[in-house]
């Protein structure tokens, strides 16, 4: 099992730094003068020559890219051309805010997904099967941006039930302190800011569990199926134990590994979707973060920013990986 | 003839080659031929829509802003007075030029690495298949969102943007099956009788392995759409004035509270193409190649 991990380990080292090349290409593989794309049209040619000189312009792209990487060892993400800072000091509480919102997400897609697979392979064929199977087809086919609008347009404008965007209210900041404000809220013994808090991240987070949902939902779907055809189930059910015992205690054990595999990768796809509803919703998190630098060309912020999140993603389907040949004993290490 | 002969013909004749197969296999599916319907409805629309629509894509009319649906503006009108529904029938074309080109570009690049992956082996696989891993290990709209970092916000390099992010998918896919082919005793023969490597590789290798391309690809059309459009909504994609769906759906945030059905219709127009395409994938993948479904 060590050796696995060992091997796994060494492949992902040309992985990274294949990532930070490509990340290290956005700024250098810009067509014609990166400080004049960066500053625009109107900058002075002083002004251009103390940008390539900050970002190590002027020296050949193999010592940039040694210099580059070296930074990157010792902490050192760069500095962000809009406010000044070390990128290392202000992403955390934009990651913390993806990393709520996106487990948030994945809560949701987990219990919703999940039960509704379950009761779909239960009564298969039925007409729950049928709808939840079409909803499944719609929830993986619709635009997750697009839902975010309808949600915000029912849920917040014509009902006014929940807030239309943010992390909480304005009037009534949040004192962080681990930057998860759920968690925070809570430390304070603020339960009223927590209820504040729980209202702004479930429109966001029903449009971001939304693709997940519909993936586990089909994946628990016909796992299960596969799993109630086998023997010990039949026996289970000859013995005349209830239905519901059956498959919560006996078919759901074996139906779940598939499924544990998707929640995983669903868990990484979260980061990328993250971006967009971050950016519908005004969520203060790493998409609207890197979304934002685009906006002010910002480059330092966008190649650090898609780095973290590239290297997040890395980590997740490693440790899946790895925990689907923990869990499933018949998958061999090699 | 003697009788043996046509008996042969006969025989010959009954048996179905594998396309017709694949159809006949197809045409089983409901909801398969409900997604070909879906598709065939937006092509025609891409194709005929600029003709049939009943405004032009940029007509403006600042006395009509934000009119709701109306016999004379089924869709209504956007904020500068334009018709929605003549937008979204000309939106049909650049989304469906969008997806399929940009599916049809990945294809032909993830085919070529891939086969030559597969088939030399060596350092070159290792080569391809790392450089697979590396885009691979970025979430497909980030890295589209760096590709368009640097080469710049428009509709031809969102194309770019989502058909490199389509190519490790399709070359990985290729290199499995040429891996298992070229193991098969037709190429082991053509080797031995001294046939080219080219032409093996483009008259046998090739043939064999588009089935699993024929089904990812409209699969991935449907990605590529959703791609484009979340590309054009965070404006890295189309452009003003175009009438790309994504773009559309960004443009109607700004005012969507007095008019959501600015919102509404170009919304529907991406769920129900990508619909389509996802019913006609699982369709054509059951009829073609089943054995991708796990």
């Amino acid at each position: 099992m060590l050796h696995y991990i060992g091997k796994r380990l060494l492949h992902l080292i040309p992985v990274l730094l294949g990532m930070t090349f490509v990340v290290f290409l956005i700024i250098r593989a810009i067509p014609g003068d990166p400080a004049q794309v960066i500053l625009g049209q109107q900058a002075t040619e002083q002004a251009m020559a103390a940008l390539r000189a900050k970002l190590g312009l002027d020296n050949p792209w193999y010592v940039q890219y040694f210099e580059y990487l070296k930074g990157l060892l010792t902490g050192d993400l760069g500095e962000s051309l809009r406010t000044a800072q070390a990128i290392s000091s202000e992403v955390w509480p934009y990651l913390a805010a993806t990393f709520e919102l996106a487990i948030f997400a994945m809560i949701l897609a987990v219990i919703i997904g999940m039960n509704a697979g379950i009761i779909s392979a239960w009564f298969q064929n039925s007409w729950f099967d049928y709808v939840a199977m079409i909803i499944a087809l719609i929830g993986v086919s619709m635009p997750i941006f697009w839902l975010g609008l309808l949600e915000q347009w029912v849920f917040s404008i014509n009902l006014g039930w929940l807030p239309t965007s943010g992390r909480e209210e304005v009037r009534d900041p949040i004192n962080a302190i681990t930057n998860f404000y759920l968690i925070d809220t809570l430390i304070q013994g603020r339960f009223d800011q927590f209820v504040v808090a729980i209202k702004h991240l479930i429109l966001p987070g029903i449009a971001l569990a939304t693709i997940p949902t519909a993936i586990i939902a089909r994946m628990t779907r016909s796992s299960m199926l596969e799993v109630m055809r086998s023997d010990y189930v039949r026996t289970a059910r000859a013995k005349g134990q209830k239905m519901f015992i059956v498959i919560y205690k006996h078919a759901l054990k074996n139906a779940l590994i598939p499924v544990l595999t998707v929640i995983g990768l669903q868990l990484g796809m979260l980061l990328g979707g993250a971006i967009l509803t971050e950016t519908i919703f005004s969520w203060p998190g790493i998409g609207r973060y890197i979304y934002e630098a685009i906006g002010y060309r910002d480059y330092p912020v966008i190649q650090s920013g898609i780095l973290i999140v590239a290297f997040i993603f890395v980590m997740i389907n490693l440790i899946v990986d790895i925990l689907y040949t923990v869990i499933d004993s018949r998958i061999k290490y090699n | 003839m003697s009788e043996l002969a046509s008996k042969q013909i006969v025989a010959q004749e009954k048996v179905a080659g594998p396309w017709k197969e694949a159809w006949r296999s197809f045409r089983k599916s409901k909801a398969a031929l409900f997604g070909l319907a879906i598709v065939t409805f937006f092509i025609i629309i891409a194709f005929i829509g600029p003709l049939v629509a009943p405004f032009g894509m940029n007509d403006q009319v600042l006395s009509n802003r934000l009119q709701p649906p109306s016999a004379e503006h089924w869709f209504g009108t956007d904020d500068l007075g334009r018709d929605i529904f003549s937008r979204v029938l000309y939106g049909a074309r650049i989304s469906l030029t969008v997806g399929f080109s940009a599916v049809l570009l990945s294809a032909v690049m993830g085919s070529f690495l891939g086969i030559i992956a597969g088939y030399y082996g060596r350092w070159i696989d290792t080569i391809i298949s790392r450089i697979f891993d590396i885009m691979l290990a970025f979430p497909s709209i980030l890295l589209a969102i760096a590709v368009v970092s640097i080469l710049g916000p428009s509709l031809q390099n969102a194309l770019i943007a989502i058909a490199i992010i389509n190519v490790p998918t399709f070359g990985r896919l290729i290199r499995s099956r040429v891996l298992m082919i070229k193991q098969e005793e037709y190429i082991v023969a053509a080797r031995a009788i001294g046939m080219k490597n080219s032409r093996i590789l483009w008259n046998h290798i090739l043939p064999n392995s588009m089935t699993p391309v024929i089904v990812q690809g409209t699969l991935a059309i449907a990605t590529a759409i959703i791609e484009a459009a979340a590309l054009g909504f965070l404006g890295l994609g189309a452009v003003a004035p175009q009438a790309e769906w994504g773009k559309m759906l960004a443009d109607a945030r700004v005012y969507f509270i007095n008019a959501p059905w600015a919102m509404v219709f170009p919304g529907i127009s991406i769920m129900l193409t990508v619909i389509g395409f996802n019913l006609m994938g699982d369709g054509l993948r059951d009829a073609l190649d089943p054995k991708m479904k796990n």
